[in-house]
């Protein structure tokens, strides 16, 4: 095992070797075009984003240039770590107390409560980061299924292409309202485990996110080559294992297409939901910002920006990987 | 010999936009257990369409199929097809897409590990044990129809079918497939049908010719029996008189059956493709 291990790793290093090499080697243009040409980007639009932002006025302000959004990325993470250290002592505490009490009586009862901090920015990543991946998967988990339904059968074809392409288009905005009624209407409880906001941004994620995947399983379903589903017939593979064997594989490179289109919407649409529904998350802590009206919030909001884009990158980027691992169609573009 | 296949009366229209269109006009045709017979004729004749009949896989407007004297109307691994593309599946290796049908058809009979000799027993047939492992994409295109081959000899077949399976491949390649399917089939005694565009290979390889007339409402013109003693041997019979018998009489049925009908070029019928003979029995 460890052998094995380290002669991978070994392998590992002697790609890297291999790569650097090549990269010193012939190819001076391609290192300037992966490395230096996205750098000069990056610093032309810095400069564009510092100068132009000081001719911008608001009413909290000149609108915030890079090195003051810096700076607020920091004041953020410094808070973060404050209120960490605030909810470990007061868990210390807690923890000193029960002991104490133990001691003096072993029948004692103790009780242990949670920390209730005001929730941080990386709080609110993670936030955002539950709700998109559950909104996400429940939408997976639907879509796959009715659009393999939908791809095989003429009929179901038939039945539910209309409401599919009238569905398509509807933005989050439109949903939240029904959503939240509904939401309220249904899910009454008086201790909620899951809470409702968290459940309508997940639902509205859910019912936007459904539809790129929905249509690119049916379209991959549908197309089948003729010549593999004659190989089925001969081999008289029953409906169960045509699906499994034959269908789905084919279909993979096409749904895998529709799982990043549908992780991209599902995170816009996110943000989106968490404003108005005032669910934790990115889109709260913007639509708080917002409402602040500080003389950081301007950067504040900045940072959040950023960092929405940069997840949003980061989880394209997950998918890909996902799709380099999974699917066997490796002439796929990949980009 | 006993009759094994038999195609009764069968008639396929096709409908399209523009009316029905007639393909097949009253094909009767009797083939015998073991026996190689080849369907050659014009470029959209009707050769895939009786292929695909006997397969199961289209259904005859009118008549039918009779397999060891019971009529059949679906497809199934008793009759295994070799299609002109390979049809592996992509996601499969070499050694997954043969055991895919080998589950299929042997799942409860064999053992797991009598399985995996079977599989692997087929894949040597063709020689393509080495490449067990590989993906369709990272073999030749004469590798994919030698797996194609043994995909369906795998199945154990009473019938094999075949579709132009050497269509696509060059002239060195196909003789090597040629000179290992007539010792596959002298070995098994499976009874194969085959549709091929190639006069020499028709020759070589079969017991007998069946030449479709131009369609639509394509019909059998003409059955040539090919007497040629097995096992053959291409070279030897370059300098065979019966053999130029047998090419000849395909050549002027295909060649008077295209200028009567004035139908589109023969696609390869009339080329000569024996670029292994010598020169001048190529030419003759
Ligand atoms: N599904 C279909 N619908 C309508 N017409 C069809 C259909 N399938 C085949 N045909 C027609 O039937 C005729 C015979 O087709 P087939 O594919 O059997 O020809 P073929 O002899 O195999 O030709 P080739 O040698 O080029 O493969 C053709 O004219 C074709 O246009
Ligand atoms: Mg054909």
């Amino acid at each position: 095992m460890s052998t094995g291990v380290a002669s991978r790793l070994q392998g590992t290093g002697q790609h890297l070797v291999a790569r650097v090499a090549a990269l010193r080697g012939s190819d001076a243009r391609s290192v300037l075009k992966r490395v230096a040409l996205p750098m000069i980007g990056l610093l032309v639009m810095l400069m564009l984003w510092e100068q132009g932002a000081k001719q911008v006025q608001t009413s909290l302000g000149a609108l915030p240039g890079p090195v003051a959004v810096w700076e607020q990325a920091g004041n953020l993470w410094d808070e973060h770590r404050a209120e960490r250290a605030k909810a470990a002592a007061f868990y210390q505490r807690q923890d000193e107390r029960n002991a104490e009490r133990l001691a003096k009586n072993p029948e004692a009862e103790v009780r242990i409560r949670s920390y209730t901090g005001k929730p941080t920015f990386v709080d609110q990543i993670k936030t955002s980061l539950v709700t998109v991946m559950s909104g996400f998967l429940l939408a997976s988990l639907i879509a796959i299924p009715a659009g393999l339904a939908i791809g095989l059968s003429p009929t179901l074809y038939a039945m539910f292409n209309p409401v599919i392409q009238l569905f398509k288009p509807v933005s989050p905005l439109a949903w939240l309202p029904i959503v939240t009624l509904v939401v309220s209407a249904v899910y009454v409880s008086d201790d909620p485990m899951i809470s409702k906001s968290y459940l309508v941004s997940m639902l509205c994620v859910m019912l936007c996110s459904i539809w790129p995947t929905l249509v690119n399983t049916a379209v991959g379903a549908s197309t089948v080559s003729t010549d593999l589903v004659s190989v089925s017939r001969v081999l008289r593979l029953h409906a169960l294992s045509h699906v499994w064997r034959v269908v789905l594989p084919s279909a993979i490179p096409m749904i895998f297409a529709g799982l990043r289109t549908s992780l991209g919407v599902a995170w816009m649409v996110l943000i989106a939901s968490e404003m108005l529904a005032q669910n934790p998350g990115l889109g709260k802590f913007v639509w708080d910002e917002f409402q602040n009206g500080s003389s950081a919030s301007l950067g504040r909001i900045m940072v959040a920006v950023l960092t929405i884009g940069l997840i949003g990158f980061l989880l394209d980027r997950c998918m890909l990987w996902l799709q380099r691992n999974v699917s066997w169609d490796k002439n796929a573009i990949l980009r | 010999m006993k009759t094994h296949l038999e195609l009764s009366d069968v008639c396929m229209d096709f409908p399209t936009p523009k009316g029905t269109f007639n393909a097949l006009h009253h094909i009767n045709l009797k083939v015998a257990q073991g026996e190689f017979l080849s369907l050659i004729g014009h470029s959209g004749c009707g050769k895939s369409t009786v292929l695909n009949i006997v397969a199961g896989l289209l259904k005859a407007t009118q008549g039918g199929i009779i397999v060891n004297g019971h009529e059949v109307n679906s497809p199934g691994p008793d009759r295994g097809m070799v299609f002109q593309n390979h049809s592996l599946l992509p996601w499969l290796t070499v050694y997954g897409n043969v055991a895919l049908a080998v589950r299929q058809v042997f799942g409860g009979k064999k053992t797991r590990a009598e399985q995996r000799e079977w599989i692997e027993h087929n894949l040597e047939l063709v020689n393509m044990a080495h490449a067990m492992d590989k993906r369709p994409h990272e073999i030749s295109g004469g590798m994919k129809q030698r797996v194609g081959i043994a995909r369906a000899l795998s199945m154990q077949p009473q019938i094999l079918l075949m579709d132009e399976p050497f269509g696509a491949l060059d002239a060195l390649t196909r003789a090597q497939l040629q000179d290992s399917l007539m010792e596959i089939q002298a070995r098994l005694g499976t009874t194969v049908l085959m549709v091929t565009h190639d006069v020499d290979e028709a020759v070589l390889l079969s017991d007998r010719v069946v030449m479709l007339n131009v369609g639509p409402g394509a019909t059998i013109g003409k059955v040539l029996d090919v007497d040629l003693p097995r096992p053959r041997e291409r070279l030897a019979l370059a300098e065979s008189a019966d053999y130029h018998h047998c090419r000849a009489e395909i050549l002027h049925f295909l060649y008077a059956g295209h200028s009567a009908s004035a139908a589109e070029p023969a696609a390869g019928a009339g080329e000569t493709r024996l670029h292994l003979l010598p020169k001048k029995v190529a030419n003759g």
